[in-house]
């Protein structure tokens, strides 16, 4: 059963480019002929729209050597991009391990036998996933000091780097909440029935046959939603958080007026972190793929991005895996 | 203790809260629509035969995907505006407004092109061979077969899209628009009134987010295709 399986998400689903795919037949002559007129009229449409992009950026004297020269000096990345970037991985790390931790006590909190734990953990999975984070980082950085004076105390130190942490851990904790539980959900049951007809207790069962499996099953979706982490840590900008939007793009604009090559740069960088720790999420999800010893089958649907609020998990059990694991990280 | 908790200036700034979830409202429904048209647009490109295409679409999605929101945002205030000088209309605010709004389309574009390639990916490759197969064209069966069964079961995940799309609405207050999380931050100044302010609007957003969750699961489970 289990292999049976295997083999046929192993089979490669895109057909080779000279092949019929889903939506073309396989080129004759004459389609191939259309094909190459096609790519050379595409080409010349794309590189017409590079050119009103340069003219602009021309005419405005965005390729005047003032404007780049900053970077090829050591200070702008002693001084700018180099600090701006540690400032962001130093959130990002801290958010990513917090908000992993609570999305383990939380999903697992939603999945618990008694209801006094079951309810308040969901509501408060579910009220931190329908709220936009900025104004629930607005939020923690505001409201100890308005608490501070009601009770007429010392005003505690909430430093911008406190608010942004504390604001990712709590809103992708809360996904990552979700994605758990669907990846325990997803396990099929007889896992659990063999492992209590073991007699292992409730524990027992959770830690070592069903969070072990859940974890692999899902750790494309955990790493898509680490990569949403670390761009939402761009956010600290807006409450003076100084990481690398606030140095490499708003802190160069101001000292030297390059915006558009302090987006570039910016730019490159979160995609190129982005993009690096996206092949580290495939290699992983092929990993455990192959391994069958960790994984155990899941049954459509655990694999990927939790849906939105208000939409129940089983109504979304019947769509295919590739889907909401492709579009995950928004 | 009661200063905490007290809503008066909720409701004595009703209106202020109103005058930034309409702000949310128009950006959602703009950007909404003009995203779905790009992403419809760059998935057309990235299923098309000719590779020229699929590189450029390939090379968009994987740009926009990777890069925050708010980078892109402060790009459109800072760079297209104050830089480049493009200017969308003589009006300041109606011009910030449509620099957010497409700031927010092309990204939510990138992951709604996704969607629908990946709702083109669920169909399974015997149906168009058949569809092929008793003669219909390829229009034909894009219409009739294909697509169909693709948007069928795209619709959760297209639903989650918009809902987080109208949650990122409050990253524009790096674009200077005025809209709800501005407008919060602004009254948290004014009034102090952190905590009920907070709520007034954290149930604001729910009740955008919530009804259209509600409304995108029921869709979707309605028209879930049986395979």
């Amino acid at each position: 059963m289990t292999t049976a399986v295997d083999e046929q998400v192993s089979k490669p689903r895109r057909a080779k480019k000279s092949e019929a795919s889903l939506l073309f037949d396989a080129p004759g002559p004459r389609a191939r002929a259309r094909n190459n007129i096609i790519a050379v009229v595409g080409a010349l449409i794309l590189l017409g729209i590079i050119y009103l992009i340069y003219a602009r950026l021309d005419q405005k004297n965005q390729f005047s050597g003032k404007l780049w020269h900053p970077y090829v000096e050591s200070e702008t990345w002693t001084k700018f991009v180099i600090p701006g970037l540690l400032a962001t991985l130093y959130a990002a790390a801290i958010g990513s391990v917090a908000a992993l931790i609570f999305g383990v006590v939380f999903g697992l909190g939603r999945l618990s036998d008694h209801r006094w734990v079951r309810i308040p953990a969901a509501a408060i999975v579910e009220f931190f996933r329908a709220i936009p984070l900025l104004i629930l980082i607005f939020f923690v950085f505001s409201v100890p000091p308005t608490i501070a004076t009601a009770f007429d105390r010392e005003i505690p130190e909430i430093t911008p780097f406190m608010a942004v942490v504390v604001g990712l851990t709590l809103y992708n904790g809360s996904v990552l909440a979700e994605v758990f539980r669907a990846g325990i959900l997803s396990i099929p049951k007889g896992q659990s029935e063999a492992a209590f007809a073991l007699g292992l207790r409730k524990n027992g069962v959770m830690r070592l046959v069903l969070v072990p499996q859940a974890v692999t099953a899902m750790m494309p979706t955990i790493v898509a939603q680490l990569v949403v982490l670390l761009k939402d840590s761009a956010l600290g900008q807006i409450i003076a958080y100084s990481e690398l939007l606030d140095k490499g793009f708003y802190q160069m604009k101001a000292n030297y007026g390059n915006a558009i090559a302090a987006v570039l740069v910016t730019g490159a960088i979160y995609i190129a972190i982005n993009i690096s720790l996206g092949f580290l999420a495939n290699r992983l999800e092929r990993r455990s793929r192959r391994s069958r010893k960790s994984t155990a089958t899941t049954m459509g649907g655990g694999i990927g991005a939790p849906p939105a609020v208000g939409m129940s998990t089983t109504s979304v059990r019947n769509i295919p895996p590739s889907i909401s694991g492709d579009t995950g990280g928004i | 203790m009661d200063v905490l908790f007290d809503f008066s200036p909720v409701f004595d700034r009703i209106d202020d809260i109103a005058l930034g979830f309409w702000a949310t409202i128009r950006l959602s429904l703009m950007a909404g629509i003009l995203s779905l048209i790009l992403g419809t647009f760059l998935v057309a490109m990235r299923v098309a035969p000719v590779r020229i295409f699929r590189a450029a679409g390939t090379l968009y999605v994987n740009i926009f995907r990777n890069t925050p929101l708010t980078l892109i945002l402060a790009f459109c205030a800072l760079g297209l505006s104050d830089t480049l000088h493009i200017r969308l209309s003589n009006t300041t605010t109606v011009n910030n407004y449509w620099l957010a709004v497409f700031g927010l389309s092309a990204y939510t574009a990138a992951f709604i092109c996704e969607a629908l390639r990946a709702g083109i990916n669920t169909v399974p490759l015997g149906q168009a061979e058949a569809s092929r197969a008793i003669g219909l064209s390829f229009f034909q069966s894009l219409r009739l077969i294909i697509l169909p069964q693709a948007f069928r079961s795209i619709i959760a995940p297209l639903g989650s899209i918009f809902i987080a799309m109208v949650k990122n609405t409050t990253v524009v207050i790096v674009a200077s628009y005025i809209e709800s999380a501005y407008m919060m931050r602004q009254l948290f100044e004014e009034e102090g009134a952190t905590i009920p302010m907070f709520a007034a609007f954290a149930i604001g957003f729910m009740i955008l987010t919530l009804p259209m969750g509600f409304f995108f699961g029921w869709l979707a489970k309605r028209l879930a295709v049986t395979r």
